[in-house]
């Protein structure tokens, strides 16, 4: 059984249609790319499989192992396993990074029927992961994401990846304005946690992060539908020639 | 109707009973400062709306209530024990706003450090409570104030002499015990601390059962020259507990005082906090959670006076208003003219977690200097989507998600608290007493949320 099915996704935001048409199979193990120009639809893809509930699907499925995604709210898709990173972290004073990564670990554990983790045991287990993403303890007691740089941020969703061990990891654009030193340290977070079991799809708008995550495959996102898929060599056709070759209409303008 | 001049005749009565009770113990000069205030009382009486500082609060049910005063009460330890206090070592309880000595734990104290009743001290040395009572409070502007003055009987004394250090916090449990009856209770407080002193005081006030009664509390707080004094305020009063309070802060040179409010419950809460850095160089911090829930009123009245140059003062507020309740924040900056080099901020920040919680919000600054910073703003909004999404985009269900967003926000003011284990006292009361949001889901107009800033 595929880890991820998208039959036909179409979904609207505020009455606009924004995806039309997706078909998408995920297997465990594998990592998919979804690259496109902006406004291609993206991220709105992301947000529909994070169960965001402003987007609206009108037709189409998706199963989550078998299971139906869209009959599940945001925090049920999580503790099955679904994880995404936000291309924008949210900020939220008054609550420590420790806090709330504890919190969301020991949801999901009691979602599975697993042992709550203590403070104690919880510790060394999320230094370690800082640890993998270069992040200073520092950050352990300090607010979730507040005052954090954009490269802190997004290297502090991959430390919460890796925190709760999802099935299926969602980077929704995390290398959108990284510099390259913060992009090979997200990079090498990310490639730690591939294994046969996980699968990953990469929303990216920029070849760049493919160098250092090398995906199986490349789909082309254009106005709502994939238009073109293959493997990690249509990103570097991508890079050199731009989006405008895989849209036909767009092509002809040229 | 009751209009602002009837109110206060009935309280003659009782300022006379009061004088009968304490001309053989009490004091003359004390004796003529209540008279004065008395006077000052029957003169203005209650404050109505019209009043520009009682404008969102309206005092008519206070003034229209006969109360009585509360006599001594027994009430035993036992009864005491849920409210927590007794954790701390130092420990005073006031019944009705008088001084237990069998409840009160006060242990061995640094030479020179007096803790105890002002009705005692007023009786062994009282020309060291002369020299300060009744030294700051303003009568003139405030009725309740007055009415406290006037009937001034008991409260805590503390006083630090020069370079002591208080490691103990002081914890002062005020309990109101509701009678058949509507009762009230005045109580008196004086906190001097000196030079170079270093104290923690704590007051809470609390209700033994339910019925109505009316708290109305004075503190006058004097930190001398570089003293360093921590303050605390709870206020978790009955359902029908009216409680009103006005802290008065005196500031030497670089003294450095906080005080932190923590608003639970009271069908009217009234807190006044009025420091004045007098001294160059001094530091408040003027730090506040209120909760309110129900059709509970909140009403939370600053005036920070700057009155010296290189000042600094620091306001926090945070509100979270649930049912039908009513907060208000009214926050008054004074920067007297010779007051240069100010640097006052102040925030307020509020979340309405019911469609029908409603919050007043008023920054106003007076500024008389040319040399100064002051910043205010203030925000009223409700749950924030995307935090919540990215709560439980991690796992945590709706209802949990909610929980430690409020949580967060009631944290903004616990972190700036730094005795730990008051901080973990008054976190564990907030967590028992936050609400399960009746939030209906339905966004208010997309311009619930507002925001000002302003640099003058």
């Amino acid at each position: 059984m595929s880890l991820l099915e998208i039959k036909n996704l179409h979904a609207s935001v505020n009455g606009n249609e924004i995806l039309k048409g997706i078909d998408l199979t995920v297997n465990p193990g594998e990592v998919h790319s979804i690259m496109g120009p902006n406004g291609s639809g993206k991220s709105t893809l992301a947000q529909v499989l994070a169960r965001r509930e402003s987007y609206e699907v009108t037709a189409g499925s998706i199963t989550f192992e078998g299971k139906d995604l869209l009959e599940m709210k945001p925090e049920d898709a999580a503790c099955e396993g679904l994880f995404m990173a936000f291309q924008y972290p949210v900020e939220i004073p008054g609550i420590s990074n420790a806090y709330f990564l504890r919190a969301a670990l020991n949801a999901v554990l009691k979602y599975r029927g697993q042992d709550e983790m203590d403070a104690i045991d919880f510790l060394p287990l999320l230094k370690e992961k800082m640890r993998m993403l270069e992040m200073d303890e520092r950050f352990l007691n300090r607010p979730v994401n507040e005052g954090f740089s954009g490269g802190e941020k997004k290297r502090n969703e991959i430390v919460q990846m890796a925190v709760l061990e999802p099935k299926l990891a969602v980077l929704d654009e995390t290398d959108s304005g990284l510099d390259i030193d913060a992009l090979k340290i997200v990079a090498k977070g990310v490639n730690a946690m591939r294994n046969k079991n996980r699968a990953m799809v990469l929303v990216t708008h920029y070849q760049r992060l493919l160098d250092y995550i090398v995906p199986d495959f490349v789909h082309v996102l254009v106005n709502g539908r994939i238009v073109k898929s293959g493997g990690p060599e249509l990103a570097l056709e991508l890079e050199e020639k731009g989006y405008s070759w895989t849209e036909p209409e767009l092509a002809g303008k040229r | 109707m009751i209009t602002a001049t009837q109110a206060p005749e009935k309280y003659l009565e009782i300022f006379d009973q009061l004088n009968k009770r304490t001309s053989a113990v009490q004091p003359l000069w004390l004796q003529s400062l209540r008279e004065d205030a008395f006077a000052r009382f029957s003169e203005t009486g209650f404050p109505t709306t019209h009043d520009e500082d009682w404008r969102f609060t309206n005092v008519g049910a206070v003034a229209s209530t006969p109360f009585e005063l509360a006599g001594h009460d027994a009430v035993s330890r036992e009864q005491l024990e849920p409210f927590g206090a007794s954790q701390f070592d130092c420990c005073l309880v006031f019944v009705n706003g008088l001084f237990s000595q069998e409840l009160s734990a006060v242990p061995v104290l640094p030479k020179g450090l007096t803790v105890g009743s002002l009705a005692a001290q007023l009786k062994n040395d009282p020309a060291s409570v002369e020299q300060h009572l009744g030294q700051y409070l303003n009568t003139q502007r405030d009725a309740f104030a007055a009415l406290n003055t006037s009937l001034i009987e008991d409260g805590v004394y503390v006083y630090v002499p020069r370079g002591v250090v208080v490691e103990t916090p002081i914890y002062v449990l005020y309990v109101t015990v509701p009678g058949a009856a509507p009762t009230m209770n005045h109580p008196r407080n004086l906190i001097v601390v000196h030079e170079n002193s270093q104290v923690t005081v704590v007051e809470d006030y609390v209700s033994l059962g339910e019925g109505i009664t009316f708290s109305n509390a004075v503190t006058e707080l004097v930190a001398g020259d570089n003293a360093n004094v921590s303050h605390y305020m709870i206020v978790r009063e009955g359902e029908q507990a009216y409680n009103f309070s006005t802290l008065r802060i005196q500031q030497g040179r670089h003294a450095n005082v906080a005080t932190h409010s923590l608003l639970l419950s009271g069908a009217l809460v009234r807190n006044n906090v009025h420091p004045v850095l007098a001294g160059e160089g001094s530091e408040c911090l003027i730090n506040g959670l209120f909760m309110a829930n129900g059709r509970q009123h909140m009403d939370n009245y600053m005036l920070v006076e700057h009155a010296s140059p290189h000042c600094n003062s620091r306001q926090f507020y945070n509100g979270i208003l649930n049912g039908q309740s009513h907060g208000v924040f009214h926050g008054r900056i004074i920067v007297h003219k010779d007051a240069q080099k100010t640097d006052a901020k102040q925030t307020n920040r509020n979340l309405l977690l019911s469609d029908d919680a409603q919050i007043d919000t008023k920054p106003q600054l007076e500024i008389y200097a040319d040399d100064v910073k002051c910043t205010h703003g203030a925000t009223i909004g409700q749950f924030d989507d995307n935090a919540l999404f990215y709560l439980r985009s991690r796992g945590l269900a709706e209802a949990a998600a909610r929980h430690v967003l409020l949580l967060a926000f009631a944290n903004e003011c616990l972190d700036r608290m730094n005795s730990p284990q008051i901080r973990e006292h008054l976190e564990k009361l907030v967590v028992s007493g936050m609400p399960e949001a009746s939030y209906s889901g339905v966004r208010l107009a997309e311009g619930a949320e507002r925001n000002w800033e302003e640099v003058g």
